[in-house]
Formats: structure tokens, sequence, C-alpha cells
């Protein structure tokens, strides 16, 4: 046992529709599915990690509705769909600190039974938010703005649509395998070019699925995963970094991954090239380009050439990735992507991944976050696990 | 191809004590930043702290109202319009829409001047750019 920590239960809810189930059943669904795949009681959980999905104010109403007695650390870290990444490094370094030995991190939401159009309406966080008077009577959407950092990559480095659309054949060339995947057809370069543009420069099929469920993670000491009947998955290294407009100076085309990445590669002493399976953060074709960047698996500039001809596609590619289709493909739970990254981190390392696209000796994983608006202020958590 | 900008009416703008002397500016047709007098840098959006310093010793100071497209993209749909970030002359990229414009020819880089538009309600007007 030679990591700080190890994920020892993870969880992702079956649904993708979940008209008849409450935002604060599914978070108790995935809490419970989570133990059952540890092998842990709710009684043994005293850390508990959620963000700004969970009902009512932070995780106290949470806490009342799963029963936790016995918390003694709490952390409602909120960075969008990244805060679930983050919290895993906080969940690690509590332990660390003596805070916790069972830490419990959930997400859950139901978008799709909602009806919301999550990337092309206005959507406010409502009075008093700085920003906002300055961006709400521009129309701005969560599409637009991440349209406008691929404009702005095709501008620099000459970023193709085709290149992007790489990023959708893979992750629906993985999406077939999966029986929960919302999108589970193969599609082409060609169907992503000529899906109707949503936001210039991006497609439909560039964009990621709107859908309910949710997932959970069980993080736990040594002493503890040790005596757990599951695969040994360490945290080796994990990191965060948040990004604004920075007063009028923002560049468009990095994101906070180029800080939480270094981070969390220099706190596991591996380099990029080790990693033989990555989870990345897939609200759009665009978002992955660009952490894959920053993240260092290819130069700056240079992630159109990376992903292109099959780049990403398990068994073929460089670097497999969102293996389990992700958010392009397979679901996108309350918006918040990050937590689904890493439960299928969690799977490769584990050899758990459907046979299909499993990696073989996936032994080092990455994981990486992004939430907030790529476009305006978002924050990045990078975790980095290993199979002992 | 051509797909001329729909002409929309933009939300008013929450006013506060806060972002007063730029919606100030903008019933007055002038484009306002802040100015950092710790350092001397202009920042967007204007507000009565430094972003640099966290010092409230700023002042607010009128653009030129000139710039070039940083970025832009277009929402498609059945009222389609051009969100862009636009570079101003004195240096900070600010959130805008390029109006008046046909959409299939945007480009980084093609200067651009101020228009100010009129806001839903008694709403202040808010700064918009047509290419120059």
């Amino acid at each position: 046992m030679k990591n700080p920590a190890y994920i020892v239960g993870a969880f992702e809810h079956p649904t993708r529709k979940a008209e008849t189930k409450s935002t604060a059943q599914l978070h108790a669904e995935v809490a419970y599915g989570a133990l059952q795949d540890a092998g842990l009681q709710a009684s043994d959980i005293d850390g508990y990690f959620c963000a700004g999905d969970a009902p009512g104010m932070g995780g106290l109403s949470m806490i009342d509705y799963m029963g936790l007695n016995k918390l003694r650390h709490y952390d409602t870290t909120e960075s969008g769909g990244s805060s679930y990444v983050i919290h895993v490094g906080h969940a690690v370094e509590a332990i660390i600190q003596g805070k916790c030995n069972v830490a419990l991190i959930t997400l859950a939401g139901r978008p799709r039974a909602e009806g919301m159009q999550t990337g092309t309406a206005v959507r406010s966080f409502g009075a008093g938010v700085p920003d906002e008077s300055f961006e709400l009577p521009y129309g701005r959407t969560i599409a637009t703005m991440h349209a406008m950092v691929a404009t702005r990559h095709m501008y620099e480095f000459g970023t193709t649509s085709e290149q992007l659309a790489w990023i959708k054949v893979a992750a629906s060339t993985h999406a077939q395998y999966n029986p929960h995947a919302m999108l589970p057809k193969v599609v082409t370069v060609e169907d992503v070019v000529n899906s109707p543009m949503v936001a210039d420069p991006l497609h439909r099929l560039d964009c990621c699925v709107i859908s309910d469920g949710g997932g959970a993670l069980i993080v736990a000491r040594p002493e503890i995963a040790k005596t757990l009947n599951r695969p040994k998955v360490g945290v080796k290294g994990w990191g965060e970094a948040y990004k604004h407009q920075n007063a009028g100076g923002i560049d468009l085309t990095y994101s906070a991954a180029a800080m939480s990445g270094p981070m969390a590669f220099n706190k596991a002493g591996v380099k990029p090239a080790d990693i033989k399976y990555a989870s990345i953060y897939d609200s759009f074709t665009i978002s992955v380009l660009v952490q894959l960047e920053d993240l260092g698996f290819c130069e700056k500039g240079k992630g159109g050439q990376f992903v292109q001809d099959g780049g990403l596609i398990s068994g073929v590619g460089k670097l497999p990735f969102n293996t389990d289709g992700g958010g392009l493909c397979n679901n996108h739970p309350s918006n918040r992507g990050g937590m689904t990254k890493v439960i299928e981190a969690v799977r490769q390392a584990r050899g758990e991944a459907h046979p299909k696209v499993q990696v073989p000796n996936a032994d080092l994983v990455l994981a990486n976050g992004k939430g907030g608006n790529l476009g305006t202020r978002h924050g990045c958590g990078t975790v980095i696990l290993e199979r002992e | 191809m051509a797909t001329q900008a729909f002409d929309r009416t933009p939300q008013a703008p929450a006013e506060s004590p806060d972002n007063k002397p730029y919606f100030d500016g903008c019933r007055e047709g002038k484009l306002i930043l802040g100015k950092c007098k710790d350092t001397g840098k202009v920042f967007h959006y204007p507000r009565h702290v430094s972003p640099f310093t966290l010092s409230n010793n700023v002042e607010f100071v009128e653009a030129k109202g000139t710039g070039e497209i940083y970025s832009w993209s277009v929402a498609r749909g059945k009222e389609p319009f051009c969100v862009a970030y636009v570079k101003l002359d004195e240096g900070p990229i600010m959130l805008t829409n390029i109006i008046e414009c046909d959409l299939d020819a945007l480009a980084c880089g093609q200067k651009v001047k101020v228009k100010f538009r009129a806001t839903e309600g008694d709403g202040a007007p808010v700064p918009m750019f047509v290419l120059a």
C-alpha cells in the first residue's frame, strides 16, 4: 500500500432519465451503490463531499436525508462539473490529515426530466453576480462560449472541424459497447460536420448529451482499503486550478488544466507519456482538445493532429479516452461530467471496463474535470490513479 | 451565402452602485474602462476594486470604442446572432455582440467599432460592435 488513499468504491447510476425519482433519492442510490461496490456500510462514512447539485444548503440536507451520523469532515467545494475530481484530491488530503477515514462523494441530478436546455439557454446564477451585468445582455450560452474557444483555436493553430469531429467518433466507437449509453450509434467525421450547426463552429454532434443520473465514489485510507476485496486503486497525484477572464486579459487557448495537470503529475512523479488511459471532460469536442494539450499529452496547438485518425480510440490510438462513451455519447448527469470521468478511470484501472475497450494493464490512469465555462471562468481538477 | 444578424433586443443589464460608472457612461454613449491607479493598467469589466491589487484605488476612463474581433460564434436558430469577444485598442477583451453584419463572413482580427444598443424597458443601453 504505497499511496496515501484509495478509491475503494465507485458507482454510476444506470438511469439516463429519472422522471420518477427525486434528486435526493438519486444521491442516496449512488451512495449505496458505491458502498456495495466497496463492501462498506453507511455507518463507516465519516467524511462527505458534494457540490451545487445537492439539494439544500450545501450538503446539510443530504446528510440529513442519508442519515449520516458519524461525519467529522465535510466539504462542499463547488466548481461545477470538476467538483468531484477536486473532491477526490480534497478527500485524500483530509485522510492524510486524519480528518476522516472513509469519504463519500456524491453527484446526482435530473436536468433531462426537468426539460433543461443546458447549452443553448441563457443561464443566470441570480441577482448580484457581478459579471452577469456584462454578459446576460449579450445572450451568451454555454455553447457559444465554448464555441469561441474553438474559433480561436482554429484561428491560432489551424485546427479543423474534421479534427474536432474525430473526438466524437472516438467516443461513439466506445459507446457502442455501453448498454446504458444514450447515443450508442457509431458516427463518422462526416456525420459530425454535417449535423446542424448549434454555435459556429460547433455542430450538434460536437455537444454532449443532457442526461439525468449521478455517481458516487468512496475514498478510504490505506489501512481500510487493504481489508477490502477489491482491486487497489490508489490516488497517486491530484491538482486543482482556476481560470477566469483576467480583467480583460483572457486567453481562450488554454484551460485551468494547464495548471492542475502539472500539479498532479509532479505529485505522482510520472509523465504524460506514462498514462495508459485518460478520462477527459467532454462537454464539447473542443473541451477535450484543449485539455489534452494542457495536460501535456501533446504540444499546445497540436491537439487536432493528436486526435485525428482515431488517436483517442481504444486499441487504435495513442491515448484511449472516455471508454464509456463519455459525456458526448454516454451521459452527463446533472450537466456535470467530472464524476463519471473518475468512475470510468477507476473501471479501467481495475480492469473492469467493457472487454472491447479495456486498455491492457491500465495500471496508471488519469481523469480530468472541467467545470464552469471554458470561455469565461472555470475550475479544473486532475487526478492520477495507480493500480497496485 | 449570407445570413443577416437578427436585430435582437437585449435584456437590460442589472445595475448596481458597483457598476454605475460603466452604465452611466453607456447612457452618455461612452464606453468606460476601469483603471487601476496602483499599476496604471486598464481593465474590463469596470468595478470599484482593482483586479490587479485588490485596492479601491481605481478610476474610470473612456475607451476609444475601437478594436478587433478576438473570437466569435453565432448562436444558430430562427433568430441567429453573433456573440464575440472584442479586443479593444486599449488592451482589454470584452464580451459583446457583433451586429448589423453578415454572420457568414465573420473572422478573428476584423476591425470593429462600438455602437450602443437599447435594451428592454428602461434598461441602460449596452455596447455592441459593428464592422469598422
